[in-house]
C-alpha cells in the first residue's frame, strides 16, 4: 500500500481511473433505473411502488459502505501513518452522508404508501438516522481540527471514524435483533427473496452507484491534493 | 516492540473493547428497543389495560369483519404463539389485509381486546411479480414452490 504513498504515483493512476469509474457508472445507473422503471413487472403486493427499491438499496449500501471505508482509512492512518488514508477519509465523508440522506428520504417516500407512515422510530430507521448524524459529526470534527496545508483528517477525527463503525453491524442486524416495522433482509448468503425478474436491475444500479461513488472519492482526493499543493506554494511565496 | 506494532495492538484492542461495549449495550436494549409487542409477549409478560403500546403480528385469515357502522373493523392478531382480538375505527393503509403483517398503536381495554388508534401495514421481505402470487415460500431457503 505504501507504494501509493507518493502523491505523484497515486495521481498517475487516479487521474485515468476517475473517468473509467465515472462514465461506466453513469451508464449502469441510467440503464438500471430505466429497466427498473419500465421493464420489470410490478410487485404482487406493492404494485409500482416497489420500483423505488432500485435507488433506495444502493443508497443504503453506499451509506454503510462509506463509513466502512472511513473506518478502514482511519485504521491505516492511525497504525501505518499512511499519508493518503487521512485524505481518503475526508473524501469519503461527504458522498457517504449524501447517500445516507438519499436512503432516508427514499425510505420515507416508500413508507408512506406501503406502511402508512412517513417515519417511525423503529430500529432500522433510527440506526440509519444515527449514521447520518455520525457523518455530519465527522465532517464538522474534520473541519474544526484541520490544519493549514494538510487536507486530510486529524487523528482525533480518525478515532471518531473508528468508534462510529460500531453502528454499521447494528444497522445491518437491527431488523433481526429487534421487532421492527422495516422488513427483514431480502438478500442473504442463502439467496434472495426478491424474485429474479425484479432483482436484475438492482444489480445494475448497485454496481453503477458503487463505481460512481469511487469516482467521486477519487475526484475529491485529487482536489484535496491539489489544494495542498496550492497552499504549500502560497506559503513559499509569502515567505519570499 | 516496534512503534508501528504498538499502534496496531492499541488500535485493535480499542476496537475489540468498543465492539464489545456496543454488543453489551445492544443485548441490554433487546427488549426496550423492540418496536412492538407480539401477542406472545403480551401473553407471557402481561400488559396492563390502558397502557399505550404497539401490537405487531399477522392478521388471522378469515378474522377481518366490518361492524355495522361501516368504519369499525375487528380482526385477530397472531404471532403463532398467541392470538389477540383487536378493533380499529378509521382508514386502514392499502396493504392492510388478512394474512399480512400489521403494527397497531393503541391500548388494551378491560376485556382483553386491543383498541387500535392507528394501523400500520408491515410487509415481508419478498418481492415478486403478480404471476407468482400464491406460490408457497420456504423462509429458510428462500425457495418458491408452486402450491398444489
Amino acid at each position: 500500500m505504501h507504494r501509493f504513498a507518493n502523491p505523484a504515483r497515486f495521481l498517475k493512476i487516479a487521474r485515468p481511473l476517475t473517468g473509467w469509474l465515472f462514465w461506466p457508472g453513469l451508464a449502469l445507473i441510467l440503464i438500471g433505473s430505466a429497466c427498473g422503471l419500465f421493464v420489470t413487472p410490478a410487485d404482487y403486493l406493492q404494485g409500482d411502488t416497489v420500483r423505488i427499491l432500485y435507488i433506495h438499496v444502493p443508497a443504503a449500501w453506499l451509506g454503510m459502505g462509506g463509513w466502512t471505508g472511513i473506518a478502514v482509512a482511519a485504521l491505516m492512518q492511525l497504525v501505518w501513518r499512511h499519508p493518503l488514508a487521512a485524505i481518503a477519509g475526508r473524501a469519503i465523508a461527504a458522498p457517504g452522508a449524501l447517500f445516507t440522506a438519499i436512503c432516508l428520504m427514499t425510505g420515507s417516500i416508500w413508507g408512506r404508501p406501503t406502511w402508512g407512515t412517513w417515519w417511525e422510530w423503529d430500529g432500522r430507521m433510527t440506526s440509519m438516522l444515527v449514521l447520518l448524524f455520525l457523518y455530519l459529526g465527522y465532517i464538522a470534527l474534520a473541519n474544526a481540527s484541520a490544519r493549514d496545508g494538510q487536507g486530510g483528517v486529524s487523528n482525533v477525527t480518525a478515532i471518531f471514524g473508528l468508534v462510529g463503525a460500531v453502528n454499521i453491524p447494528i444497522i445491518n442486524r437491527s431488523v433481526v435483533w429487534w421487532n421492527s416495522l422495516h422488513q427483514g433482509p431480502s438478500i442473504t448468503l442463502r439467496g434472495s427473496s426478491i424474485d429474479g425478474s425484479l432483482l436484475w436491475p438492482l444489480g445494475l444500479t448497485l454496481l453503477g452507484f458503487s463505481l460512481w461513488f469511487g469516482a467521486i472519492v477519487l475526484m475529491r482526493m485529487r482536489a484535496i491534493l491539489a489544494q495542498n499543493k496550492v497552499e504549500a506554494r502560497m506559503q513559499r511565496l509569502a515567505r519570499g | 516492540m516496534k512503534a508501528k506494532h504498538q499502534r496496531l495492538f492499541l488500535a485493535l484492542a480499542a476496537l475489540v473493547a468498543i465492539i464489545g461495549a456496543g454488543l453489551l449495550a445492544v443485548s441490554a436494549l433487546k427488549d426496550e428497543a423492540a418496536y412492538f409487542y407480539t401477542p406472545g409477549d403480551v401473553k407471557t409478560k402481561g400488559v396492563e389495560p390502558g397502557k399505550a403500546i404497539r401490537l405487531g403480528g399477522m392478521v388471522v385469515k378469515g378474522s377481518l369483519k366490518r361492524a355495522a357502522d361501516g368504519v369499525t373493523i375487528r380482526f385477530d392478531v397472531t404471532d403463532g404463539k398467541a392470538t389477540v382480538p383487536a378493533t380499529f375505527s378509521g382508514i386502514a393503509p392499502d396493504l392492510f389485509k388478512e394474512g399480512s403483517g400489521v403494527v397497531a398503536e393503541g391500548a388494551f381495554d378491560g376485556k382483553g381486546t386491543f383498541v387500535a388508534t392507528n394501523l400500520l401495514a408491515k410487509h415481508d421481505e419478498r418481492y415478486m411479480p403478480r404471476e407468482l402470487e400464491g406460490m408457497s415460500y420456504n423462509e429458510s431457503t428462500h425457495e418458491m414452490k408452486a402450491e398444489r
